[in-house]
């Protein structure tokens, strides 16, 4: 197996992380791992285990076993609570936005800034709302609208917002481009790029190869619950992992 | 970029109808009647009629606003009132009695929240169940006889008066606090997104179950509350005490704007709701009208009031639905705003 090389620890790396839901091997045996500033694409058909994986990192189900590995501390398993607290931040499909709320206060969902524990400091976190907003560079005319009624992309973006700042050293997303034009999809790329370039380690799970090499530095092939193959996207040119995806199938 | 909130007037549609309803009716009822507009009438409104239906509603908006509902009020109110009633009978302080009250309310209302977060069950068929449970109990333990005779310094609490009726103050206290946890507190955000995004508040780490039990406890307290004015103002305490009120209250979130749904609520517009529910009632009994007809209108009110709301909804989508492409918006009135900008 092919591995990529990095100049640091790992932000995050799992061993042997295997999951059955009754007598469905979901994950069997799940090694990965992805550095600070490093965009790690998780690649494989529905079903392969790409989503009950990022749900193990985010907290949201437990492993039956194997081992988490964040910046060197190990975990059996991690509560939401827990994961957050690591820095790990998810930008779901379908976004987990409250969409009659205003975009501050998503962002803050579960994180709120209070007086005392008490009373919510709106002010302020409209401000930084807004701060962070300008800073990602997302065209949101008016924040204190309902997200509800927001697009596509701009909802996306709101996500993407909370996860940076919830986040802060890991963001994983599942499918960010699923449901997106062709603008609002280079939008949100290069959004993720740029949280790249802020020294945090993404995990992207994509279907779409072209998108993978656009922004991601290493690539894993996952198929029945196990990773089979990790490689460099500068390495391999795309009709090769295309390639090695189709032998993954024959091999079964 | 904007970052200073305006007034959107969508969000405030229905509460304003039914204020504007409230105007009419009060117009109406002044000319018929020179005894409606006194100031003795108006305290009578408040404190005999709005008061415990208001801090039943308030409960009742924060349950709907979770995507709950919480038919059990009216029962929890009686078995909290005969709790009360034996307590003070057995010659309890008063403080203790009143706190033993309010104590086992909450405990009644955290057993359907129990339920509600542990079971994959609609509240509806919860509070349902718990309602005819905590009735049952109410009947089992009074036999079915009315406790009479409270003592005097108890009754009070209906007949006293500081500066305002002492029910009247307890109504506005809660609807204070209300407002306060509603908008201020992490605990009023939860309570909204439960019924907007619950799994977005599970995966963020707060802890949902324990959050829809405060909820239901909440609502359980109120209706101890609401005992408290009930039994003292009747001098009694008895099994069928509050039957139909959660229905009134159900009636008076939704007709206020509260979205059945879950996500969006307005404590002004369920009180704005409970004062035009009493005005009915106390304007109809003015007029010596029979009180079956307050059934009906209060219904035809409900009708009209979500109804109209609907409309007004459907011609702002067609006008304006199309500003926002691909916005995922699950449910009707999410929109409201988006759409605003275009048609208001």
């Amino acid at each position: 197996m092919d591995t990529v090389i990095a100049s640091e620890p790992p932000l995050l790396a799992t061993e042997g992380i295997a999951k059955r839901f009754g007598n469905i091997r979901a994950l069997q045996g799940v090694d990965f791992s992805v550095c600070a500033g490093q965009i790690a694409a998780i690649v494989g058909d529905n079903g392969s285990g790409k989503t009950t994986f990022i749900k193990i990192l985010s907290g949201n189900l437990r492993p039956d076993s194997g081992t988490i590995w964040i910046q060197g501390v190990s975990h059996a398993f991690l509560t939401p609570k827990q994961s957050l607290a690591a820095g790990i931040s998810t930008v779901y499909q379908d976004l987990s936005l409250d969409d009659y709320r205003d975009v501050a206060a998503n962002i803050f969902l579960g994180e709120e800034l209070t007086y005392g524990g008490l009373f919510l400091r709106k002010k302020e976190m409209t401000r930084i709302a807004g701060d962070l907003i300008r800073d990602l560079n997302i065209g949101i005319p008016d924040i204190t609208l309902p997200v509800g009624s927001f697009s596509g992309g701009q909802r996306q973006a709101v996500a993407v917002a909370r996860a940076v700042y919830h986040g802060k050293k890991l963001v994983i997303f599942d499918e960010p481009t699923a449901a997106m034009g062709v603008r609002e999809s280079a939008a949100v790329l290069r959004l993720i790029r740029s949280l790249a370039q802020k020294h945090m380690a993404i995990i992207i799970i994509c279907h779409n190869l072209h998108q993978v090499y656009e922004v991601a530095d290493q690539v894993s092939i996952m198929r029945h619950g196990k990773i089979l193959q990790t490689t460099s996207t500068a390495d391999t040119p795309l009709e090769q992992l295309q390639q090695m995806i189709i032998d993954a199938d024959e091999v079964d | 970029m904007r970052n200073k909130r305006k007034f959107h007037f969508s969000e405030y549609f229905q509460s304003l109808l039914l204020l504007g309803v409230l105007l009419v009716l009060v117009v109406l009822l002044s000319i018929y009647s020179d005894a409606f507009m006194t100031g003795k009438n108006w305290m009578n409104i408040l404190k005999n009629h709005m008061a415990h239906q208001l801090i039943l509603a308030v409960g009742m908006t924060f349950v709907i606003s979770t995507a709950g509902i919480d038919l059990s009020v009216g029962s929890i109110l009686a078995l909290s009132g005969i709790i009360l009633a034996f307590a003070l009978n057995a010659g309890m302080a008063i403080p203790l009695a009143v706190a033993l009250a309010l104590f086992s309310a909450a405990a009644m209302g955290a057993v359907n929240g129990l339920l509600v977060a542990n079971f994959r069950i609609n509240p509806l068929i919860i509070t349902l169940g718990s309602a005819s449970v905590f009735r049952g109990l109410a009947i089992i333990v009074t036999g079915g006889t009315p406790i009479y005779g409270m003592p005097q310094e108890f009754l009070q609490l209906a007949k006293g008066d500081y500066w305002l009726p002492i029910p009247v103050l307890m109504a506005a206290v809660v609807l204070g606090a209300a407002l306060v946890l509603s908008h201020c507190t992490k605990w009023g955000r939860y309570t909204l997104a439960l019924g907007s995004n619950c799994e977005a508040l599970r995966r963020l780490g707060v802890n949902v179950a324990w959050q829809k039990v405060s909820v239901y406890a909440l609502s359980g307290f109120l209706a101890g509350v609401a005992t408290l004015i009930i039994s003292a103002r009747l001098n009694t305490a008895e099994a069928t005490a509050g039957s139909g009120m959660e229905m009134n209250a159900i009636a008076a979130v939704i007709m206020g704007g509260t979205l059945l749904s879950g996500g969006k609520s307005t404590l002004f517009g369920t009180t704005v709701a409970c004062l035009l529910l009493s005005v009915i009632k106390n304007g109809l009994t003015m007029l010596s009208v029979d009180a079956q007809y307050q059934e009906f209108i209060i219904g035809m009110l409900l009708l009209l009031a979500v109804v109209v709301t609907d409309l007004r909804q459907k011609r702002l989508k067609r006008s304006g639905g199309d500003a926002a492409p691909g916005a995922a918006i699950p449910k009707s009135c999410s929109c409201d705003a988006g759409s605003d900008k275009k048609t208001v």
